[in-house]
């Protein structure tokens, strides 16, 4: 009761798994365990769905909808009519994590050219 | 105010270690702008010549962390221009590193920068700084600013290749949410290995190349949280002078009093307390602290001497349900300031609380203002 984060999009397929353990090196939280011929999903409530795992894994054997948890971006998001599962948290002017205004003038290369 | 601060600011920023140039001959800037010309394929470099080359000069650090350093911390911990505490990316030379010193990846934060560097105090090291945006490690990685392609980038602009012999470069685990370690091995041939949670574990790390279960760990210490508070606070602080304000002169100085203790329980009582509150729900939590925090106004409104009865229980009701509902909200809003709550878990309470509080804070709001005018018109 008053627990919303019983529930994970963390999967992981054992078959898939070549024991490489770099799941176990990137999680912050121990949701992997290494195990003798593959690592085992033994906290999968403990997951904050970061992506760290997937998007480390070199065979693809777990798979997550990974997103930022927070509430004053996906709060945000939902005011200015946006997506609250895509939108980050780091958009605006005294959010969380500051603002990325400067990335928006970044897009273009000072002699003029955009980037590639 | 503003402008005295910025101008010390300035003034102190140009003191900052990392500035001392030392600029390649122009032989070797060649030689890699020709070969970063080449093989460039990632999608955040320009096609200009002069640009691929900006940051080929390697700049020099120390791990001293001096005045300038502490102060510019402060500011950004008060989130004063948030996104201005930076340092310059590119490729960094601490203490006397060779081609077999161990190269470092870190956001271009100061706050993520020099705790790399201060971490590293005696070591001969290379740091690579990624253009972040001024954001920290984990948030960039989120963000993906720290990430698999700036990461690219800046090892072939920087021309790393031809600066080291070993092509490893250890990335801040908490980086792993933006970087994808087959893809830089496939687009680099540098090997990616990730360091601990913690930049002052990175000594004892060194030693074995190998973390251990407790250094891949992530806290959130008292510590930790407390450092929030400020820029939690200064996020809200000019809406609640103004709201206090008009409180003190609609009902006093005790209506004031209360909608700053809301805000203060949300920003600085909530996150201290955090572990203690019972509950696992952020909203339940900030839900139980308001409740707490209101009880006392709440005693008072109801006994204060010559206000009519249902009028101290009207003040009571609004006590009761305005402060807990601020709280609640500004408990919620903390999520993104933790490293333990996921996309689908905050999605959910959002559905299940906002609603609530908007509704608590709905009728909170009608009873303050039956108030406001029963006093304006002489009834109270």
């Amino acid at each position: 009761m008053f627990n919303s984060y019983t529930e994970t999009s963390l999967s992981f397929d054992p078959a898939l798994c070549i024991n490489c353990k770099r799941c176990t090196q990137v999680c912050p939280h121990a949701v992997f365990t290494a195990g003798p011929t593959c690592v085992t999903l033994d906290r999968p409530s403990a997951c904050m769905e970061c992506g760290a795992c997937a998007l480390n894994c070199p065979v693809q054997a777990i798979a997550v909808q990974s997103g930022v948890g927070c509430a004053w971006g996906m709060i945000n998001a939902a005011l200015r009519g946006k997506d609250m599962d895509t939108e980050s948290c780091c958009g605006d002017d005294g959010s969380c994590c500051g603002s990325s205004a400067p990335k928006q003038k970044a897009a273009v290369c000072d002699c003029g050219k955009k980037e590639r | 105010m503003h402008i005295v601060i910025y101008i010390i600011n300035l003034s102190l920023r140009s003191k900052r270690p990392g500035q001392n140039v030392i600029i390649m001959t122009e032989e070797k800037k060649t030689s890699i702008c020709e070969t970063t010309k080449n093989t460039i394929t990632g999608t955040q470099t320009c096609e200009c010549a002069d640009n691929c080359c900006e940051n080929t000069s390697i700049q020099t650090t120390t791990s001293r962390i001096i005045f300038a350093d502490r102060f510019d911390h402060l500011l950004a911990r008060l989130g004063w221009h948030r996104s201005e505490h930076r340092v310059e990316p590119g490729l960094y030379r601490l203490g006397d590193p060779d081609a077999e010193s161990p190269v470092f990846a870190s956001a271009n934060y100061t706050l993520s920068f020099d705790a790399l560097r201060s971490s590293l105090a005696g070591i001969d090291a290379w740091i690579l700084v990624l253009d972040t945006k001024g954001i920290n490690v984990w948030c960039a990685a989120g963000k993906g600013t720290f990430g698999t392609d700036e990461l690219v980038h800046r090892i072939e602009s920087t021309g790393l290749a031809g600066i080291i012999s070993h092509r490893k470069i250890i990335v801040p685990q908490l980086g792993a949410p933006g970087v994808s370690w087959p893809e830089v091995v496939q687009r680099t041939k540098f090997i990616v290995e990730y360091g601990p949670v913690r930049a002052n574990d990175l000594p004892e790390y060194l030693k074995t190349h190998t973390a251990t279960p407790e250094m891949r760990c992530v806290k959130f210490s008292f510590r930790d949280r407390l450092v929030l508070t400020p820029v939690e606070f200064m996020h809200f602080v000019l809406p609640t002078v103004a709201v206090a304000a008009v409180l003190w002169f609609l009902a006093g100085p005790i209506a004031a009093l209360a909608a700053v203790s809301a805000v203060l329980s949300g920003t600085v009582l909530f996150p201290l307390l955090l572990p203690v509150i019972p509950t696992r729900d952020f909203s339940t939590k900030g839900m139980i602290l308001g409740v707490l925090v209101s009880l006392p106004f709440a005693y008072v409104f109801v006994t204060t001497p010559g206000l009519p009865m249902w009028a101290g229980a009207l003040s009571a009701a609004a006590a009761l349900l305005l402060i807990p509902a601020v709280t609640a909200y500004l408990a919620l809003n903390f999520t993104g300031c933790t490293t333990f709550t996921s996309r689908m878990g905050v999605k959910k309470e959002i559905f299940s609380y906002i609603k609530v509080m908007a509704g608590m804070a709905a009728v909170g709001v009608i009873a303050g203002i039956i108030l406001g005018v029963s006093r304006i018109m002489g009834v109270i």
